[in-house]
């Protein structure tokens, strides 16, 4: 956090003073590690390990917050008899095919709920087929409002009996072997973890791409959760899960997503296979109980938005309109529909996977093989430059005279030189205003889009499959002489209208039946009475440390999510210290935006066939989820199982000591060329490798190389090494490393240092380096260097298709890399044994 | 002492003055410092466009150029603090580096060429309208589709709010649906 | 003065090593790059204060601990670099910060080696000597130096001398009570060898450990005794020369 979010980390230095104790895991020593109170080093890939040791830890010293468990969590419910945990089935859960390598979760479902309806989708269970799990986690999928449950927590087959049989064996002496972190540290931890959790106290979670670039990443987090909820640490002031995300808005990329699985707000595209109309569509994706219920009127109304008054009910508000997913659209399947011919034309804006996405080389080999690639940056990024000076020209592998990608470089307009909002990372939207226009040519995404796309409507006729395009809403104000689009009207828009064009206060006004427009549900309210809330800056010195009035966070302006469960089941404070938002006898009350109905007391109990928010208790606070509980166990939305379970990286040096099964069996592989893998436990790559950032660079240093006072700062692109293992391999630092994959080999100046430590596993040495990946081959920056994530292979968490790129393996060798022919040779060599 | 040159000797003025080595030293060019941001024609609002902590950011313009850009005091994230790459606004905005014209590549080119903005967003509009009819799926395995896989897009997560809407609503309009983002890498 | 003193107070306890001082310097004072080289030492590849670096961040890899401190010109009491400069280039301000004209300075370099400290450089495109000015525009228009104002942690204390030596003197009281017993103040002693400095340090080892003198002593100490016999060898220019150094206390 130091390292790459420091202005954040003040706030973390700040609690430190007052007495908080900080704690660093990271396998990289960093400034981060540095300035806290203990530092553990662990092996890339084996979180789940230690954060399940720690779970384990809580349940058999019964240290859980019984109260809020009881009452917030799925602990005492029931789940199906036939449910088989990895314990009973060596590393897997009841219902994986091996031949398709995909699970039916049926089997997980909670007592007496009915599975879902078995779909005729290519693989079987069709959660694994379109990311589903980053819209189901969200909606709450398919789990009854009030299932059966012991509120004993004794039997077997509840909850808190499962999860504590599949922690048992996620032990110190586990964490050890494979984390490589010593017990009394664990101990260490485990005891500052649960002393500070509690009526009086909480603690914080903070992680980052470190937990979720893995081919199990996304259980890193429910890990994460299920101790979280077990020591009653979400909802509350000074508890939670951040996210720390590493881009400006990368929070509002997925909020109002340019992804391929959802519509804005975390609304589930269309599957071709699943849906049949707005119906169909609507009964299939989700709960009826929870506020997606309400999901019917967040669909309209963004309907509405997009195609206005063409959107009626008679033609189900134009839900035809909406192109049809059949399976995996992601990025990395993208690529490789670039590199068989099918994707002919690319848009790359702000974005550089030439030097940023997993597999460099495929990335640039998909670029080549375009029709038409258009690129809109600050500077010219590697991606629009691979034509002329990417790695594949150097070694021959491609010829810039015989690429016939046509490519368009447009300049991009500066945060100073365009309006609107970025989304932070408390999902605070913040409005920037405009200090002044862009030079020349250069203009704001949203002019592109916009003026494409009037462009493009002057293009098309009147056929059928026009008229999506044609009856879009795109009229927005033009403001100045480059005629930008007016971004306030695109912000009102996104916060939706009455049928009077009124701009609505909060998502609670949002109606199913076509009258409200709205383009982001979760975003109503950010333009409430006409006024831009996003652009309010109170000055934290003249409000409370809440801040309500400086920006405005999604949803309804709340800076804590959950955060009824800041107060007991009758509506208490936990405490008084943790006093935060609480029922004060007629209605939720505190210094935050309660997120529960306002008058809706602790003891409302909701009655037979109840729907949405309604279904749910006045002592229900995870009011997104069915049953408004925190999921310990997740019986459904989930590709790789209802509980995290330690899998070692795909390209793993250790034998998994927990389970035969070695790596998660849901995990998504390319078996292509393009794309080969080290073998795990292979003598060839007997190093692991982590990849990481600096403070004085950001990603793949398109807005960091190009500046004289950043590239200065850390010129050169390297790797850290242990002494041990400089040694062992003959590397001297400020010299040179050749790193080397089934993909590719880098060089890398060497940085020796005590910082990064052998990790003795059980008597067996495992040697780590780290990389920071920022540098390019583009003379577009001042500094450059080799393209770290040329190394990594794409092997895809089975739930949103993230790479795992902060675990694998390597070889290491003294001095530079070959040129030419010599570089693919060597290559070769390590890929054929 | 008089005057002559003896007198402007800086030791002597400076051992001599009525405040030691201070005043009597002063060019008038120090005489004469204020913090530049002091002639600012607007200051605006802004944020940083770096990671996601959102330190507010004041942006400094004078006749038409940013003067400098530092931390907004009043941000209850940031208290007016930046980290080196917020610190570096100015240079991100300002630098010579920076591309600010249309370049482009024709099929096989093995140089840039200079392309009029206006001819480009011509040309990329007979593009997009060319691909999606040539890639057009109305169906797929016996289902209505309505797509093209044949278009495609990567945004970086440092798009506003209100483009990554432009964009998701175009993109999906077009029938476009392999429309990803940075926040998935 | 009419001014109160005004200082730096580097709590490097807090440093995370983020660099933003120099970055935030030079953005402010237009300060170039320094080169852009890898240097191997940890993760500084600025290497030391010059005349482009006017804040420099040390890192200290230790056993176990990782040691960042940001380094500045010291503002000392008593300033050898303003002692020797012939031409009134180096002057002290009324915040009693010493500060080089640029327009003034004629790049003779008498102020290089006198510091004790290696701080004052010159640049060698243009031959004029550069350092920190503890951004002397910016405290005309009553706003704290750049680096104070970026730094993440406030490592960087800006404000009255005076307030922060009291504060200081408390902070690494309540780190000896928290057993940091190594933590100790560097140029706060007004009777150190440069009558303490107006940028002051907090460390938590020997000023060596960070590339700092650990008895810094002001090069010119002897320089008003030297003055007195130059000008008494020199006859014509003898009397106004001496009344000028008699008249000031030394």
């Amino acid at each position: 956090m130091a390292e790459c979010h420091p202005v954040g980390y003040q706030w973390v230095m700040e609690a430190r003073a007052r007495g908080a104790k900080v704690f660093h895991v990271d396998p990289r020593f960093s400034r981060t590690s540095a300035t806290v109170d203990r530092y553990l080093a662990i092996r890339a890939g084996t979180d789940i390990v230690l954060l399940g040791a720690l779970i384990n830890y809580v349940l058999s010293n019964g240290l859980d917050f019984r109260e809020y468990v009881l009452a917030y969590t799925n602990a005492a419910t029931l789940v199906n008899g036939d449910f088989r945990d990895t314990e009973d089935l060596d590393g897997l859960f009841s219902g994986f095919d091996e031949e398709t390598g995909r699970y039916d979760p049926s089997t997980w479902a909670y007592e007496g709920d009915v599975p879902e309806e078995e779909e005729p989708v290519e693989g079987g269970g069709h959660h694994a087929e379109a990311a589903g799990s980053d819209s189901y986690g969200a909606r709450g999928a398919g789990a009854s409002a009030s299932p059966p449950s012991d509120p004993t927590l004794t039997d077997p087959r509840c909850v808190y009996q499962i999860l504590k049989r599949h922690y048992s064996r996620y032990t110190p002496e586990m964490v050890e072997e494979l984390c490589g972190i010593p017990p009394e540290r664990f101990h260490e931890l485990a005891e500052a973890v649960t002393a500070n959790s509690g009526r009086e106290r909480t603690t914080a979670w903070v992680y980052s791409v470190g937990w979720t670039q893995h081919s199990v990443g996304v259980q890193y987090i429910r890990a994460a959760a299920i101790l979280q909820l077990l020591l009653g640490n979400m909802g509350r002031p000074g508890g939670g899960i951040m996210a720390l995300r590493g881009h400006a808005s990368i929070q509002g990329s997925t909020d109002i997503p340019t992804l391929f699985n959802l519509l804005p707000g975390y609304i589930a595209m269309p599957h071709a296979h699943r849906h049949d109309g707005l119906d169909h569509y609507l009964e299939q994706e989700g709960a009826d109980t929870g506020w997606w219920g309400n999901r019917r009127a967040y669909v309209v109304s963004l309907l509405k938005a997009w195609w206005g008054d063409a959107a009626t009910e008679d033609n189900d508000y134009r839900f035809d309109y909406l192109p049809r997913l059949t399976g995996d659209h992601g990025h990395y399947a993208t690529v490789m529909g670039q590199i068989d011919g099918t994707v002919k034309g690319y848009f790359v804006v702000g974005e550089n996977p030439a030097v940023g996405s997993a597999n460099g080389k495929a990335q640039r080999l998909g670029l080549a093989n375009l029709d038409w690639l258009v690129v809109r940056d600050l500077m010219l990024v590697e991606t629009a430059t691979f034509w002329k000076d990417a790695p594949e020209i150097e070694t021959g592998e491609l010829r810039t005279g015989e690429i016939g990608t046509e490519v368009f470089f447009l300049p991009a307009a500066s945060h100073v030189e365009k309006e609107g909002t970025f989304t932070n990372t408390q999902r605070l939207l913040q409005w920037r205003e405009k200090a002044l226009d862009p030079p020349d040519d250069c203009r704001s995404d949203l002019w592109f889009y916009y003026h494409l796309g009037k462009r493009i409507r002057q293009r098309l006729g009147d056929d059928e499959i026009d008229r999506p395009v044609t009856e879009l809403t795109w009229d927005y104000p033009e403001i100045g002489a480059q005629r930008d689009p007016d971004a306030a009207a695109v912000l009102r828009e996104i916060n939706g209208t009455a049928a009077d064009g009124r701009p609505l206060a909060s998502l609670r006004e949002l109606k199913p039946d076509g009258s409200t427009s709205c383009g982001c549900w979760i975003y109503c309210g950010v333009y409430a009475d006409g006024v831009n809330m996003a652009a309010r800056r109170t000055p934290h010195t003249e409000q409370g440390p809440v801040a309500l009035e400086w920006g405005w966070a999604w949803p309804a302006n709340r800076r804590i999510l959950y955060n009824r469960a800041s107060a007991d089941p009758q509506g208490r404070p936990w405490s008084e210290r943790k006093k935060y938002v609480y029922w004060d006898g007629t209605k939720w009350t505190g210094p935050d935006v309660p997120d529960f109905e306002e008058d809706k007391a602790p003891d409302y109990r909701p009655q037979e066939g109840a729907r949405a928010q309604d279904a749910l208790a006045g002592t229900d606070p995870f009011i997104m989820q069915s049953d408004g509980r925190g999921w310990l166990f997740v019986p459904s939305g989930l590709a790789d199982g209802p509980l995290p379970t330690h899998y070692e990286p795909h390209e793993s040096p250790v034998r998994n000591a927990l389970y035969g099964q070695q790596a998660n069996p849901a995990r998504r592989t390319i078996d292509r060329p393009e794309n080969p893998y080290n073998p795990a436990l292979s003598p060839r790559f007997p190093y692991v490798y982590t990849t990481s950032r600096l403070t004085e660079h950001h990603t793949t240093g398109a807005m960091s190389r190009p500046l004289p006072y950043l590239a200065e700062l850390q010129p050169e692109a390297f790797c850290e090494v242990s002494r041990e293992m400089a040694e062992e391999i003959g590397l001297e630092n400020g010299d040179w490393a050749t790193i080397v994959t089934a993909r590719a080999a880098i060089e890398l100046r060497v940085l020796v240092t005590g910082r990064v430590r052998p990790l003795r596993l059980n008597g067996k040495v495992v040697h780590q380096i780290v990389m920071p990946y920022h540098w390019g081959y583009s003379s577009g920056g001042v500094v450059t260097g080799d393209v770290v994530n040329d190394l990594p292979s794409i092997v895809l968490d089975p739930n949103v298709y993230i790479q795992e790129s902060k675990a694998g393996t390597c070889d290491v060798l003294p001095g530079r890399r070959p040129r030419g022919r010599a570089l693919l040779d060597l290559i070769e060599r390590y890929r054929d044994g | 002492m008089g005057g002559g040159w003896l007198s402007r000797w800086p030791v002597i003025r400076q051992l001599k003055g009525e405040d030691g080595r201070g005043r009597a030293a002063r060019s008038a060019r120090t005489d004469a410092l204020r913090p530049r941001v002091e002639d600012a024609d607007t200051v605006a609002r802004s944020v940083c466009p770096y990671c996601a902590v959102g330190c507010g950011q004041l942006v400094y313009v004078k006749d038409g150029k940013v003067t400098q850009i530092e931390g907004d005091p009043g941000s209850p994230i940031s208290r007016g603090r930046l980290c080196p790459k917020g610190a570096a606004s100015k240079q991100l905005v300002t630098h010579p580096g920076r591309q600010t014209k249309v370049l482009y590549r024709r099929p096989y080119g093995t140089e840039w060429e200079p392309l009029d903005l206006e001819t480009a967003m011509d040309m990329i509009a007979d593009r997009v309208v060319r691909t999606r009819r040539e890639t057009w799926q109305q169906t797929h395995e016996g289902h209505e589709v309505r797509r093209t896989l044949g278009i495609a897009g990567l945004g970086g997560a440092t798009l506003d709010n209100e483009e990554n809407y432009l964009m998701k609503k175009l993109y999906t309009a077009l029938g476009a649906i392999q429309v990803e983002n940075q926040a998935r890498i | 003065m009419a001014e109160q003193r005004m200082g730096f107070f580097t709590d490097t306890t807090v440093c995370i090593g983020c660099k933003a001082c120099e970055v935030a310097c030079k953005e402010w004072n237009d300060v170039p790059d320094d080169g852009f080289v890898f240097r191997a030492t940890s993760y500084d590849n600025t290497g030391a204060l010059g005349a482009s670096t006017w804040r420099h961040v040390a890192f200290v890899e230790q056993d176990g601990r990782w040691l960042m401190s940001s380094d500045v010109c010291k503002h000392c009491t008593n300033a050898a670099c303003l002692d020797v400069c012939p031409t009134g280039a180096l002057f002290r301000t009324e915040f009693d910060t010493v500060v080089v004209q640029a327009d003034v300075c004629n790049g003779c370099g008498y102020c290089v080696p006198a510091c004790p400290y290696g701080v004052i450089d010159r640049r060698e495109d243009d031959g004029r000597a550069w350092k920190c000015t503890l951004c002397y525009d910016r405290l005309r228009g009553g706003m704290e130096p750049a680096c104070a104002k970026a730094c993440p942690t406030k490592s960087i204390q800006f404000g009255p001398l005076d307030e922060l030596r009291e504060r200081a003197a408390k902070r690494v009281e309540r780190l000896h009570a928290e057993g940091t017993t190594q933590a100790r103040l560097y140029g706060a002693n007004p009777d150190d060898g440069v009558g303490g400095t107006g940028a002051f340090f907090l460390l938590l080892d020997e000023p060596e450990t960070y590339g700092l003198p650990p008895d810094p002593v002001v090069t010119t100490r002897d320089l008003p005794a030297m003055w007195r016999w130059a000008g008494g060898a020199a006859l014509a220019l003898a009397a106004g020369v001496a009344a000028c150094f008699a008249g000031r206390k030394p």
